[in-house]
């Protein structure tokens, strides 16, 4: 197995709400290799960009606990001081953002945005700078450096944007990446260009990546391992191949069937009844799943569902599995009224 | 009669520059487009971004003005109308947008925002008012006692709901759907779509639907244009396009669908990779001397490419 770069030991992050704190990422535990994509799936509420915030340290300190280690080269990244975690953020440890439209400034240019981190992590001449950012701008795809260089935002489009937060998140050679829906702002020959740019980078960077997305197609297109994320919980996690061929978990093989795939032509699309519960009114007890597929018998929970591996690097939570089928007639999905 | 047969269409914005801001240039956002809508059917308008399939779901509801061309509905021509003479017209067609989030007014309760159209188009009590945007609401799927709260309160698939009832309130003929899905998680796009599918029956809606997404362009679709630097490359059925792409810009599109097989992940890059080998070297094969694309050309009644008189 190839060395490590990050490894995630049971993190907790609880958000304060009226007094009380409730985990959006609870109890997770993850490592990621030097030079593999980990994605993490799931949908919105689930608790994912609350994971890469918590590993990134950009929660707000004053509302929100984080507990269990994120190690990066040695360093649990959760007990540094902000002015430790600040040598690291941007340096060892990149961030690619969901969009591209708001994660840049708006008033500084191209290349100043990109030279930035340079300034803050490492010594180079004004030249050297400039230099570096036109080898960066190359690699993410630009042909005509120079001039986007001088250029602001707004005069780009989106596939160009998201060329530059991923210039920026690699301007100082980071060891871990982790991209936060880095395509969903795209559309498609963009996205199949930054997948295939990205892809390239990984090749090249050897950094390990977290891949965060809701789209399953990227999923299979980029990670090489998965891991499923419902209600702040790992829920599946396998490599890419297994995880397409053979899921298990009832979230899983409902999310799988809910796309408009390119393969089968069914009129109605599978919808997973009801909605990702909030972070306070979850049972944290049982089967986080479960309320969600009622015409499954509450036998088939466990009680405080345990992470099982089924096959070596392949773990399920919940015995649920085991007796999981879709409904016979969807009905009631007809009549389900959303509040 | 088709609903809405829009004729050489064109939308060219200025560029200015120079002395006194004359304009020095056009840029042809939408360049000579034509297609027709049967009532009933679902049309698909796919492209990547700034091909102008957005400025062309605008022109024909009004939001940008068609500087040549027509666009008719049902036979009356909306580009040339004054905006008296359209109001009649207009509110039969509807537009649903992209972005749940920022198309709808966060400091307008949902009652507010359903009953915009209908404070545009008729006079009701509040009393009438309040039934009908009731119904709407329940319509939907959303709970009565949800007319009083605010956007932010709901959730991305509910807002998109939310939407969808302001597009409904007038009963209109034509939907024009600008990316209504891209913005919102899989499961949600589910129900988005079934519910599509679903009132587009019970209100016989024909829906001009606006996407990048290719997939969700094929669930929903039964006819299907392809754009590209605001003129058509291909219009076909679903079947005609996904299975037998003919242009070359299609068939970039479609290898760009991400693979849901992952053993197949490696064939897909490659396959990207020669369609965008011969991209380059055939590219200008694809449009004549003035860099414009060819006219589309029928290949079988429900199928045409822009290529080029003689063939390929």
């Amino acid at each position: 197995m190839a060395e490590t770069v990050l490894e995630i030991e049971n993190l907790r992050t609880s958000f304060n709400i009226k007094g009380n704190y409730y985990a959006a990422v609870d109890g997770v535990s993850l490592t990621v290799h030097k030079n593999e994509v980990v994605a993490i799936v799931g949908e919105s509420g689930c608790g994912k960009s609350a994971l890469a915030l918590s590993i990134i340290g950009l929660h707000n300190a004053k509302t929100t606990k984080l507990e269990g280690q994120v190690n990066l080269k040695g360093q649990n990244l959760l007990s540094l001081p902000v002015e430790k975690l600040n040598k690291i953020r941007g340096k060892d440890l990149g961030m690619i953002f969901q969009d591209p439209m708001t994660a840049l400034n708006p008033l500084a240019t191209v290349g100043r945005q990109i030279e930035e981190p340079m300034d803050y992590h490492m010594k180079l001449s004004k030249s050297a700078k400039k230099k570096r950012v036109l080898e960066l701008l190359e690699q993410v795809g630009i042909k005509n450096g120079p001039r986007v260089y001088k250029q602001y935002p707004h005069e780009l489009s989106g596939g160009m944007r998201q060329r530059i937060v991923i210039a920026i998140s690699l301007a100082c050679n980071p060891v871990m990446l982790i991209a936060d829906e880095p395509t969903t702002a795209l559309d498609v020959t963009i996205q199949a260009q930054i997948m295939d740019l990205m892809k390239e980078l990984q090749r090249i960077t050897d950094s390990g990546i977290i891949l965060i997305t809701h789209d399953l197609g990227v999923v299979a297109e980029m990670a090489d391992r998965v891991a499923v994320m419902y209600a702040g919980e790992f829920v599946e996690i396998a490599d890419v191949n297994t995880l397409f061929a053979n899921p298990l978990h009832p979230y899983t093989r409902s999310l799988l069937s809910s796309i408009p795939s390119n393969m089968t032509d069914k009129e109605e699309l599978h919808v997973i009844e009801g909605i990702v519960p909030s972070i306070q009114k979850l049972d944290r007890g049982g089967c986080r799943f479960a309320p969600r597929i009622p015409w499954i018998s509450e036998d088939a929970h466990e009680d405080n569902p345990m992470l099982h591996e089924v096959e070596p690097g392949h773990f399920v939570r919940c015995t649920c599995y085991k007796d999981f089928h879709f409904p016979e007639e969807r009905v009631e999905d007809e009549n389900y009224v959303t509040t | 009669m088709s609903l809405l047969n829009v004729k050489d269409l064109q939308v060219h914005f200025p560029i200015r520059g120079g002395f006194f801001r004359r304009v020095v240039d056009q840029v042809r956002a939408v360049d000579g487009v034509n297609f027709e809508l049967e009532p009933g059917e679902t049309y698909g308008l796919v492209g990547e971004s700034g091909c102008g399939k957005t400025t062309t779901g605008r022109a024909i509801i009004g939001l940008n003005k068609a500087t040549g061309g027509e666009v008719l509905f049902n036979g009356e021509n909306l580009a040339t109308m004054n905006g008296h003479d359209r109001k009649k017209h207009i509110r039969d067609i509807q537009m649903i947008f992209q972005d749940p989030y920022s198309s709808l007014n966060g400091r307008k309760n949902v009652l507010n925002i359903i009953a915009e159209p209908l404070r545009n188009f008729e006079r009701l009590s509040p009393k009438e008012e309040l039934t009908r945007v009731q119904n709407m609401i329940e319509r939907v799927g959303l709970s009565p006692e949800s007319i009083y709260k605010y956007p932010h309160q709901f959730s991305g698939g509910q807002r998109q709901r939310i939407g969808i009832a302001r597009a409904l309130m007038l009963n209109p003929k034509l939907i024009i759907a600008d990316e209504p899905v891209s913005a919102l998680d899989v499961s949600v796009q589910a129900q988005v779509l079934n519910f599509m599918r679903e009132i587009q029956k019970d209100f016989g809606l024909t829906y001009l639907f606006i996407s990048h997404d290719l997939g969700v362009i094929k669930h929903i679709c039964d006819r299907i244009g392809i754009m590209y630097k605001g003129r058509f490359v291909e219009e076909g059925t679903a079947e005609d396009v996904y299975t037998n792409p003919q242009h070359l810009y299609t068939k970039r599109l479609i290898a760009a669908i991400p693979e849901m097989d992952p053993v197949k992940r490696f064939e897909k890059m490659e396959l990207r990779e020669q369609i965008n080998v011969a991209y380059r070297t055939e590219y200008d094969s694809y449009f004549d001397k003035d860099g414009r694309m060819f006219d589309l050309k029928p290949l079988t009644p429900t199928h045409s490419v822009a290529v080029h008189q003689g063939g390929m």
